[in-house]
């Protein structure tokens, strides 16, 4: 038993491709747990932020700075009344949400967190991934449909619309990707090596990228940057995120297609939003952006650049550490200030132990390919609030516009450009 | 559901044109709770997907019967109510009805009383406009302008309560003149908001003026030409967006606006983007209207000498005034007692709100929101 434990951490394989059940199952609770987590601190990250964007200071009354909001609201939604309208379509009705979530949530089993981080690694990764996390569809027009109102159909239809038409042009982005795993060019363009298979693998993706010495994003420029992009737009409108977010246009649809739903399975959906993001931003990571390598592997190589780079996690965790330690020295001394000053405190002291543990060289070594990997992911996180905060909503005609108008033939023509200049 | 049938006069219900597979027109009830009404307007949409077939206004859900509460009320007692009708512009809703019965007195407010008049309207009509801005912009789905606004609102908001005591529903004047003399370092204030308000109207604009999105979401929709605004009776800067030089406080000066030096900006197209353009140049003339109004204030009294009780002599007058949000009249007629025999209020909201059908027919579902937000219409207004 203890062989069969251990044996999978001298391996550098997935659990998955090492055919080891335990630790597959613990990967997926991990990934389960993390995702919660996740979904959870982008609640209150985008709370947070958006508020600072439009001069509010937002949460603050739960735990100090409001750290506690997103689990006090998660216990609100647990104990709601659950309200099934009564000319609802029962069945339907209650299997929308888990299909979105369900969607949402098997997606993760391919990403890639680092070379053996992820719960398998599947010879047509990308292609399940898309496929999954469109079969969210399903759930929004299931629940559109089920709730039988107005608002809520209409904002079904939309959403199946929108996903279907900017569908076309993420998978042309994703084909020239896919397509930059074997071509390595001609003239200005070559990166060394001979044409040879390409592969859909997530992993195989970014150790291509790692052997080409390039992030598909900055190779055979600027084919890949262009690909980035329509993927990046398209990517948006996919998960129904402002600019793009007519589906649950407020103004117009009150909440479009979950409308009807409150309590429990309103927060399904809400969790399937957030996972949904994740998940599209993971793959355009995967893609472009080298996945879980880290940043500047031409200019600054060597091995002492590698152990700095590794040392970077624990020194940000210390870091954010010290933020907090000044924060809470900064807190007012009254006494009612004393259990909040004490949470944040501790929060520190978490934080501080975290980035110690991190610090540890076995661990330090397994983390770093994670770390990278969530960092890169954070950041297209980050662009999904600014949107909110910046961009009004695009109309319906608009929109379709800009999906078969614009992104489309950009994908297309990226995709041709990039077969030609790779064949060369 | 409900039946609507007999709200829609002339969405002509009955007939069902032969059109693809014969399918049937979605008719959906928009409000009276919506986000995106202002308030508790009811649209009824007759939809042909997302196409706008027609549309039909339900009002009333906060009529109050302000003008008959006017017929029992003396002529100062009622005062205060005609604030609570365009609840976001009070001062000028106060101006309108205090220089009305004025006019049906045969009184005049002292030249002190008209520029404190001036600059409080104009400030109000900022905040009014800010207001606007805000929940416009917010209906088309840019969430950030709304917290600029109301963040610099504010500090209109201050000088009100410092002036006299009320933010919203102001009751600031008073027939004959201001009940208050300006408060110690009033002038600095106001300049001081002058300054501090003029970068902040830059911010707006850099935030949507030129933002792709906003110009697609405004740009042709909602047109509507110079003809129907007037055939409509439509006023304020919808009117002006279409072209048309009408402004009151040119046309016909009230208070002390024959003194100021300030433009009518008027717009070419008639549609969303230009009334958007026109209402932001109007904040800026505004505040070239406050700057002069407090430079060249008089000393003097401010309260007109009126009898204890306003006893009107027998007669009839209409007097209108520039309010943010277009004309807004007072037609009141004196039988020779306190009490007014009988008070009628042009609402600009009211008014402009008629040309909403016109000017969604053939658009989409998102442009309604849109040109309710650019009507710039309260509720409280409209029904009274």
């Amino acid at each position: 038993m203890l062989d069969y434990i251990t044996s999978y951490l001298k391996s550098d394989a997935t659990p998955g491709a090492a055919g080891n059940m335990l630790w597959a199952f613990i990967y997926i609770m991990l990934i389960f747990l993390g995702l919660s987590i996740a979904v959870i601190a982008m609640n209150w990250l985008e709370r947070k932020i958006l508020a600072h964007m439009q001069v509010r200071l937002g949460p603050m009354r739960v735990g100090p700075h409001g750290l506690l909001q997103p689990i006090a609201d998660a216990i609100k939604l647990l104990i709601k009344e659950d309200i099934m309208p009564a000319e609802a379509d029962k069945a339907v009705f209650w299997m929308a949400p888990l299909i979105v979530v369900t969607a949402a949530f098997t997606t993760f089993i391919v990403v890639p967190f680092g070379p053996q981080h992820a719960v398998t690694d599947m010879n047509i990764g990308i292609l399940f991934m898309l496929g999954v996390s469109s079969l969210g569809v399903l759930g929004i027009v299931m629940a559109g449909w089920a709730s039988n109102s107005h608002y809520p159909l209409i904002g079904a239809l939309r959403s199946s619309a929108q996903m279907v038409s900017y569908e076309v042009a993420m998978g042309l982005a994703v084909v020239s990707a896919v397509l930059m795993t074997s071509l390595h060019g001609a003239g200005i363009y070559a990166t060394g090596g001979s044409n040879g298979m390409g592969t859909l693998s997530m992993i195989e993706i970014v150790k291509a990228q790692q052997e080409q010495q390039t992030w598909f994003a900055f190779k055979f420029f600027p084919l890949g940057l262009m690909a980035m992009f329509v993927f990046a737009v398209a990517m948006v409108a996919e998960t129904n995120r402002a600019p793009f977010d007519l589906p649950e246009a407020e103004s117009e649809l009150t909440a479009g297609f979950h409308t009807e739903y409150s309590g429990f399975r309103w927060s399904l959906f809400f969790l399937a939003e957030y996972s949904a993001m994740i998940a599209v931003s993971s793959i355009l990571v995967t893609l472009w952006l080298g996945g879980w390598l880290r940043p500047f592997p031409n200019l600054l190589n060597g091995p002492t650049w590698d152990l700095v780079f590794s040392l970077f996690p624990g020194l940000m965790f210390l870091a954010l550490a010290g933020l907090t330690f000044y924060s809470t020295a900064r807190m007012p001394k009254m006494r009612y200030f004393r259990v909040q000053t004490l949470g944040l405190a501790g929060f520190g002291a978490l934080l501080g132990l975290i980035g110690l543990i991190l610090f540890i060289p076995p661990v330090r070594d397994r983390i770093q390919d994670i770390y990278w990997f969530v960092a890169k992911v954070a950041v297209f996180m980050y662009l999904y609030i600014w949107y909110r905060g910046t961009f009004p909503r695009y109309r319906f005609d608009q929109l379709m516009k800009v999906g078969w108008k614009v992104l489309l033939p950009m994908g297309l023509g990226v995709l041709i450009v990039t077969a030609i200049v790779g064949v060369l | 559901m409900t039946d609507n049938s007999k709200y829609l006069s002339h969405l002509e219900l009955g007939e069902r044109d032969e059109t693809f597979l014969d399918s049937n027109e979605l008719i959906i009830n928009m409000g009276p709770q919506h986000p995106a009404t202002h308030g508790v307007l009811r649209v009824i949409l007759k939809l042909d997907g997302e196409k706008v077939l027609g549309t039909e206004c339900v009002i009333g859900y906060l009529h109050r019967g302000v003008e008959k509460i006017a017929e029992n009320r003396t002529y100062a007692m009622f005062n205060p109510y005609v604030d609570r009708m365009d609840y976001v512009a009070a001062v000028s809703n106060g101006l309108g009805y205090c220089e009305a019965v004025e006019k049906l007195l045969n009184v005049e407010a002292p030249p002190r009383a008209k520029y404190i008049r001036v600059i409080l309207t104009e400030l109000n009509r900022i905040a009014s406009h800010q207001l606007w801005l805000g929940t416009h912009a917010l209906d088309i789905g840019a969430i950030t302008p709304l917290f600029y606004t109301f963040r610099d609102r504010e500090e209109i908001l201050k000088i009100f309560e410092k002036y006299c005591g009320a933010r919203l529903t102001t009751h600031a004047f008073r027939i004959g003149g201001c009940q208050y003399e300006t408060y110690d370092g009033f002038e600095r204030d106001v300049k001081k908001f002058v300054d501090f308000v003029t970068p902040k109207i830059d911010e707006y604009e850099e935030l949507l003026t030129t933002n792709r999105i906003w110009v697609e979401r405004t740009k042709g929709v909602g047109t509507i030409s110079d003809k129907d605004c007037i055939a409509l009776g439509v006023t304020g800067p919808v009117l002006r967006a279409s072209g048309v030089k009408w402004d009151i406080r040119k046309a016909l000066p009230y208070a002390a606006y024959s003194e100021m030096d300030f433009e009518i900006p008027t717009g070419q197209n008639g549609d969303t983007y230009d009334r958007y353009l026109v209402r932001m140049a109007e904040m800026r003339q505004s505040l070239r209207i406050i700057s002069q109004a407090v430079e060249k204030i008089p000393e003097g009294p401010i309260m007109a000498k009126i009898p204890k009780v306003l006893k009107p002599p027998v007669g009839e007058i209409y007097h209108s005034i520039e309010a943010p949000k277009g004309e807004l009249g007072y037609f009141v007629v004196s039988d020779g007692s306190t009490q007014p025999y009988r008070l009628r209020v042009r609402p600009p909201s009211f008014v402009n709100l008629q040309a909403l059908d016109l000017m969604v027919r053939g658009q989409l579902v998102a442009d309604v929101i849109a040109v309710i937000g650019t009507l710039d219409i309260v509720l409280g207004e409209v029904d009274r």
